[in-house]
């Protein structure tokens, strides 16, 4: 049996009293795509943000459960939370560059993390943009800033920026919502070759696109998650009535 | 009616900023008219860089360099003060302190510009002049060091206030993202939030230097007034501001003294004006994004 590199056992969330995750039990797959789908407000969000520890920023959270990562509580009392994020990356919904160049907007986690010689961050920059297909069109402007990118290029930069740290993981929370058509079909493109890199976990409203590019899907509805499994499987023979309600659109 | 009330309405307010804008040309008309015919006498550039200032002895001078270094020493030292301790209070408020904090500290902080400059000039007289003359032996404690300090105390609350604003309008995202790669909230405050909010605390610093540079009262009770190029901070000083309002009242009006007071008065505005003028267009415009 494969192990998953994440794993969710009982997991609850509550931000102040309200009560944002029931006991969410979820495993993900390595090198694999897993969209998280379900109506606004059911806490895919929540749950992605569990898997960096982003949820810590709000006041009066509180977790019960567990998240594994290859195996280790990462919400364990001596856990290194920005060692955490360093292997786990995020972009979020609209692509938000540092108001830096390019070149430092990529460098940055490295730059922070301080442990990288010049030539090192400069190979490691160029790699990062080459994998998030940026590398031709801003190789003669590092210097620039990174503002004037197109949207598509910045979502771009902010995925490059992440695969910059060398991440297990990378968590995207409806990376594309912000985006016209052709740069979201790049991007979509681009997770399919990500994924032979890293792990990939997507948060979308589009449920086409979790359809195109995952190979599971996670269904979540107000707080609970309602159905895991292959893709195929869940978009052919939803086993909750909830869930083939989403996918034919009866709300969501 | 109505639109009698409206036109009367109108007419009213217009008269009103009417009123306001001749107000501001006629005080620059008058210190011009009053100030200017003193380049008769005393060529531009020996009143600018000539640093003999005797206004009223047999064969007068008149060289305010001392003076303009006189205000740009106390200016820059106050910002020396305020950048630091502003900008600090500004990061805390903004990125640090807890809500209730927040609403607590920033209108303490802002109330710091609501005290009157005459008590700030009382308290560096009274108790900073002493103390600064006792730790560092000196024959005075009214020198740059200490309206310095005095200074620096009262730009606080405009570097702080206005350097917040500018905190807070760095949007989450940015943080969330610098957080999201790595990074401690203390290097992404360093790396991430300041410099994002540069524009606005360089804008904050120039307005505080042109809010320092005219200010009167302290510097004429804390700055010890004599009129030599201070070689040491430790030395006193005597501001352009403090020579206009010390001096003023020894002139004859119309006379030489009287004018080169004046002509003191424009180069003081100019620097004011260009300060402001330039911090608007170049820092604190508000952009697109």
């Amino acid at each position: 049996m494969v192990t998953n590199q994440i794993q969710t056992l009982k997991l609850n969330l509550w931000f102040g009293n309200n009560h944002v995750l029931h006991d969410v039990s979820m495993g993900v797959t390595e090198k694999k795509i897993t969209a998280m789908i379900g109506p606004s407000g059911c806490g895919k969000s929540t749950l992605l943000r569990t898997f960096n520890r982003m949820n810590d920023l709000i006041d009066e959270t509180r977790i019960s459960g567990k998240v594994l990562l290859d195996g280790e509580d990462i919400y364990r009392s001596k856990a290194d939370v920005t060692n955490l994020r360093t292997r786990v990356g995020m972009v979020f919904q609209k692509p938000n560059p540092f108001p830096k160049s390019i070149f430092n907007n990529v460098a940055f986690g490295m730059a922070v993390q301080g442990k990288f010689n010049r030539s090192q961050i400069e190979d490691r920059v160029e790699k990062s943009l080459r994998d998030a297909w940026l590398w031709d069109e801003v190789k003669d402007r590092l210097n620039e800033s990174a503002m004037s990118l197109s949207g598509g290029q910045q979502q771009r930069l902010c995925i490059a920026r992440a695969l910059a740290n060398n991440p297990e993981v990378l968590l995207l929370d409806e990376p594309t919502s912000a985006l016209d058509p052709q740069s979201t079909s790049k991007i979509e493109e681009l997770c399919l070759e990500l994924k032979n890199m890293v792990t990939i976990l997507i948060v979308t409203h589009n449920i086409a696109q979790a359809g195109r590019i995952s190979d599971y899907i996670a269904f979540m509805y107000l707080g609970e998650l309602v159905e895991f499994g292959e893709t195929n499987k869940v978009f052919t023979v939803p086993q909750d009535k909830r869930t083939e309600a989403y996918l034919t659109g009866v709300f969501g | 009616m109505n639109t009698y009330k409206e036109k009367l309405f109108k007419a009213l307010t217009y008269t009103a900023s009417l009123f306001v804008i001749i107000f501001l040309f006629g005080i620059i008309y008058s210190i011009f008219r009053e100030g200017l015919p003193i380049l008769k006498v005393v060529k531009l550039q020996d009143f600018i860089f000539g640093s003999a200032w005797y206004p009223t002895h047999e064969i007068p001078e008149f060289g305010i360099w001392t003076l303009i270094i006189g205000s740009v020493y106390v200016t820059l030292g106050a910002l020396v003060v305020a950048l630091p301790l502003g900008l600090g209070s500004a990061v805390y408020i903004s990125e640090v302190a807890s809500p209730r904090m927040r609403e607590i500290a920033k209108p303490i902080i802002e109330l710091l510009a609501a005290i009157p400059s005459v008590i700030y000039g009382l308290f560096g007289m009274a108790f900073l002049a002493p103390a600064v003359r006792q730790w560092f032996n000196l024959p005075t404690g009214l020198n740059v060091f200490t309206s310095s300090i005095i200074l620096g105390i009262m730009v606080i609350p405009i570097i702080a206030s206005m350097s917040e604003d500018a905190l807070s309008t760095v949007p989450k995202a940015l943080r969330e993202s610098s957080l999201a790669l790595g990074a401690t909230k203390w290097e992404t405050i360093v790396r991430v939030v300041v410099p994002a909010a540069k524009r606005g605390i360089i804008g904050s610093t120039l307005i505080g230097f042109g809010r320092a540079i005219g200010e009167t009262m302290v510097v004429l009770m804390v700055a010890g007034g004599s009129a030599k190029i201070p070689s040491s901070i430790f030395h006193s000083t005597r501001p352009m501001t403090s020579a206009i309002a010390a001096e003023m009242g020894e002139t004859v009006v119309g006379d030489l003294h009287y004018q080169s007071l004046f002509a003191i008065a424009i180069v003081l505005f100019l620097i004011t004006f260009a300060t402001n003028i330039f911090t608007e267009i170049v820092f604190l415009k508000r952009s697109a994004r």
